[in-house]
Formats: C-alpha cells, structure tokens, sequence
C-alpha cells in the first residue's frame, strides 16, 4: 500500500507510464537454451560489486610504490573486514572475467551477434578488452613482486608495435622502466579512465539489449516461430536472475572466506624476477602460444609476428557478425561453430598446459 | 468459506512478513561489514609526556616556535624578559594553528582574529576556552616541554 502511494507520488511528477509499459510488455524466449540468458546479467552484477568493493578500498589505498603495498597490508591486517573486502575485490575480479568469457562464447555459440545485433556484440567486444585492461592496471596496484614483473612484461610488449610502439610503451610506464609514475598512472586508468569508458560502453550495450530483445539461436527458431513460448522479464525473468546474483554472491563469500586473496612480496625493482611468474590466468593461453613461437621467423622477430597475429585474430573476432554471412541470413553456420570450439580448446588447452605440465 | 479466506490471508501475511525479515537480515550482512570497514581503526598514537621543543639559543626574546606534541602543534614562546613559556597551538575555537605576533605580544590565531593572552587566556575573539598551558623546563643544551601534572 505504501509502495503504492510513493508510486503515485513519483509518477504524478514524472509520467513512468512509458517506463512501466515497456517493462509489462517486455518478455524472455523460453527454449532449451534458455538458461545461458542469465550469465551477461551476472556478469553485470559482478561489476557493480567490483565498484562498490574498489570505492571502499579507495578510502584506504595510496597509490606510490612507497606506500602502496603497506596501505594494502593496512587494509588486510589493521581495517576490520579489510581482508574480505579486499579478497572480495581480488575474486569478484577474476569471476566477473570467467563470466564474461562464457557470456562471449554462449552468445556466439547461439549466433546472438547477427543482424541486428552487431553493435551489441562489438560493444561487447569492447567491454571484453577494457575488463582485461581492469585486470591488467588492478593487478599491479598493491606493487608486490609478481605484479611488478608481470606488468613489466606486459608492457613491452606493446614496444613491438611498428613505429608507435615505443611511445605507447613510455605512456603506459610513465616513463622508461615500471616505476612509482607506472603505479601512479595505473592506478588513474584503473579508477578513473576505465569506468568512464566502461559506462559508456556499458550503457550502449544495455539499451541495445533492451531495444532488441534476446535472440533466439538460429537452430531454434523456427521451431520457435511455429510455437513461440516466452516469459514476463518483470518479474518472472528478473527474479530468475536474482537467484543467480545471489548464488555468485555466496560463491563469492565462499571464496574470499576460505582462501584470501595473497597479497605476496613487495615488489623491489631491481630484483631478479621470482621462478614460475604467470600472468593472471585469462592472460596465460596467449603467454603460452608465445613461449612456443620461435626468436626468429624469416627475418622477423618471432615474438612481433605473434602479437601481431594475435592482434588480427582480436580485430577478426571483434567484427565476425560481419564475416559469418550465413548468420546474416538467418542461416546455421556450422564453420562458426567449428571455429568457436576450436578456440574454445585452444584456450582450454594451452592454460592447462602452462599450470600443469610446464 | 470465510475461514478459509482467513487461513490464506494469515498464511500470505506470514509469508511476506518472513520475507521482509529475511531481506533486512540479508542487508543487514552485507552492511554490516561495510559500516565497520569504512571507520579507520584506531592507530597507537605514541603518547609522550615529554618533548625536546628548541635548542637553548634557537629563540631569541620576543619570538616563538611551533613543534609536534603528541601529534598535535605547540608553541613555544620566548618572551621579552627571555622568559619561556609553551602552550597548545590549537585554538579553542574550530582547531586552526595559533601563532605569535611579535607586534603586539600576544598568541594570535589566524582563522577567526582570536587573541589570547601570554598566558593562554581568550582576550578577544570566539574561542570558548584558555589554551592549554605547558610547564617549560631546560636540560643542558635543551628546552623541554611537559604536559602539567
């Protein structure tokens, strides 16, 4: 009743007719895939407490290789609930880019990129790379010793680009080598750069989801057309949803409860780099194809073709609605497909290689 | 009939009320450590009774000094005569730094045009209370400032 009464009240102001018109009518296909709908929403979710977590921890973190692995040190051991936080921040880091990882494959493998749904694909693509780019600039900000080695090699690999190369690599470290400036300009794209670009990213792609609706899988849908069979999103949908917001929650809790996040060494310039450095783990499939690419292929630099093939197969993939032009037609694609599990296993692969058998 | 709908109605109220509840408990978790996280711990401030303030010849008459005491400013006067004396550098008033004016002998504070007397004592101005005075002593090469007792 009282909800009732404020409803009035706001709508009287501000007419949300509109609004509540589109969330009546605003439905979910139901079909055996149906499932995978939710993980970009959990995805979402996860980010949201990467906010919340990461503008905690600002009331506390201080961003110069002096003081910056004692203020993390601080907040694990002197702040009360400061380890969870901080673990919560680690963790909900790494699930956020899982979940992203399978909301990409689950949309491709449902083909949801085809027409009309390009844009919402690449911004999606976008909002892949800057999760990385989170990823990348977090993990050096408590400045221990992995973190310190791991954006040293990170960050000369942007010197193999042609001609620029060399100055992306000055304005990533902020200078010659990784130093305090490196931490500090990290620590600006990581709090302030990137969530403005995520935003907007992230605003693009909600309101082209919203404005199109989910796609039905292209194997389905014409047995979706003859017997369409769909769901309120308000609330049958949504609340779905919010078991699997809370099911990751729990996990979540679970993990920053039972193994903290480590916070390791402070790093030291200049010693050496400690045995079996690894970048983050959705890093390492790509660090395991360069340990085995050769120092010299023709006359080239081994290393640069790599990353320079890496970089062509980014941009391929970044643009495949328009490149799988039997999706375009509504067609099943089954060289997509192929391709997709081949990658798939290739990913698979070659991080288990690295932590198991290298 | 109208029992039943009486059954169904305490049920639906049950339900919803266990609901509620469980959604306060549920916020109320997830706040809880956030409220406590976001109050900084209380740090072991070093709690001296005594501190080295200046060096016998540092201050010539009519002048002063200000130094850390127990995290806090002091001020250390010299006054004409040569004689010392030492107060707390927070002004009564809204805690700025007080400083002394040569020109007209006394403790002055900059924020809100307070003056207290040689011996910490409002003269003009909004501060509520006298500074809090410290006894002054020398030991060989050093002047020392202790909290009264």
């Amino acid at each position: 009743m009282k909800i009732e009464k404020f409803y009035n009240w706001v709508n009287d102001r501000l007419d949300l007719s509109g609004i509540s018109n589109f969330a009546d009518k605003k439905v979910v296909p139901v079909h055996k895939y149906h499932f995978w709908y939710g993980i970009g929403g959990i995805t979402l979710f996860l980010y949201i407490i990467q906010v919340l977590t990461g503008i905690l921890l600002l009331l506390y973190y201080r961003p110069t290789a002096e003081n910056a692995f004692e203020s993390v040190e601080f907040i694990m051991t002197s702040v009360r609930f400061g380890w969870l936080i901080r673990s919560i921040h680690s963790w909900g880091a790494n699930l956020m880019i899982f979940f992203l990882f399978i909301h990409m494959f689950s949309t491709y493998f449902m083909k949801a990129y085809r027409k009309p749904r390009e844009l919402t694909w690449i911004s999606g693509a976008f909002l892949l790379i800057l999760a990385l780019a989170f990823g990348f600039s977090g993990y050096l900000l408590p400045w221990n010793k992995l973190a310190f080695f791991a954006t040293k090699v990170g960050t000369e690999m942007a010197a193999v680009i042609p001609v620029i190369g060399h100055d992306v690599l000055i304005f990533l470290r902020g200078g010659e080598e990784v130093t305090g400036a490196t931490l500090t300009r990290f620590f600006g794209f990581h709090v302030a750069l990137l969530p403005l670009i995520t935003a907007l990213f992230l605003v693009i792609h909600i309101i082209l989801i919203q404005a199109q609706g989910m796609s039905v899988p292209p194997s389905l849908s014409e047995e979706y057309e003859k017997k369409p069979k769909s769901m309120k999103f308000f609330p049958d949908f949504m609340l779905r949803d919010a078991v699997g917001w809370l099911l990751v929650l729990g996990l979540l809790g679970i993990l920053a409860a039972i193994f903290p996040w480590e916070l390791g060494e402070k790093a030291d310039p200049y010693a050496s780099a400690p045995q079996g450095i690894k970048p983050e783990w959705f890093f390492v499939f790509l660090f395991q194809t360069l340990k085995y690419i050769p120092g010299k292929i023709l006359s080239f630099s081994g290393e640069s073709l790599a990353i320079f093939a890496i970089a062509i197969a980014v941009v391929l993939w970044i643009f495949i609605p328009f490149l799988d032009r039997k999706g375009q037609k509504n067609l099943h694609s089954r060289t997509f497909t192929v391709i997709g599990i081949i990658l798939v296993l290739y990913i698979i692969a070659l991080t288990a290689i690295s932590y198991f058998f290298d | 009939m109208v029992k039943e709908k009486t059954s169904k109605s305490g049920r639906r109220h049950f339900i919803g009320w266990s609901l509620f509840t469980g959604l306060v408990a549920f916020l109320g978790m997830l706040l809880y450590p956030v409220l406590r996280f976001i109050m900084p711990p209380k740090l072991a401030e070093s709690s001296q009774n005594t501190v080295k303030a200046a060096k016998v010849d540092e201050l010539s008459p009519n002048s002063a000094k200000t130094f850390p005491f127990n995290n806090k400013p002091a001020i250390l006067i010299r006054l004409p005569n040569g004689e010392y004396r030492a107060f707390s550098a927070v002004c009564t008033h809204l805690q700025c730094t007080v400083q002394y004016r040569e020109d007209f002998k006394m403790i002055w504070c900059a924020c809100h045009n307070a003056k207290f007397d040689l011996n910490g004592n409002v003269s003009s101005g909004p501060p509520p209370s006298p500074l809090e005075a410290f006894d002054v002593f020398t030991s060989g090469e050093d002047i020392l400032v202790s909290k009264k007792v």
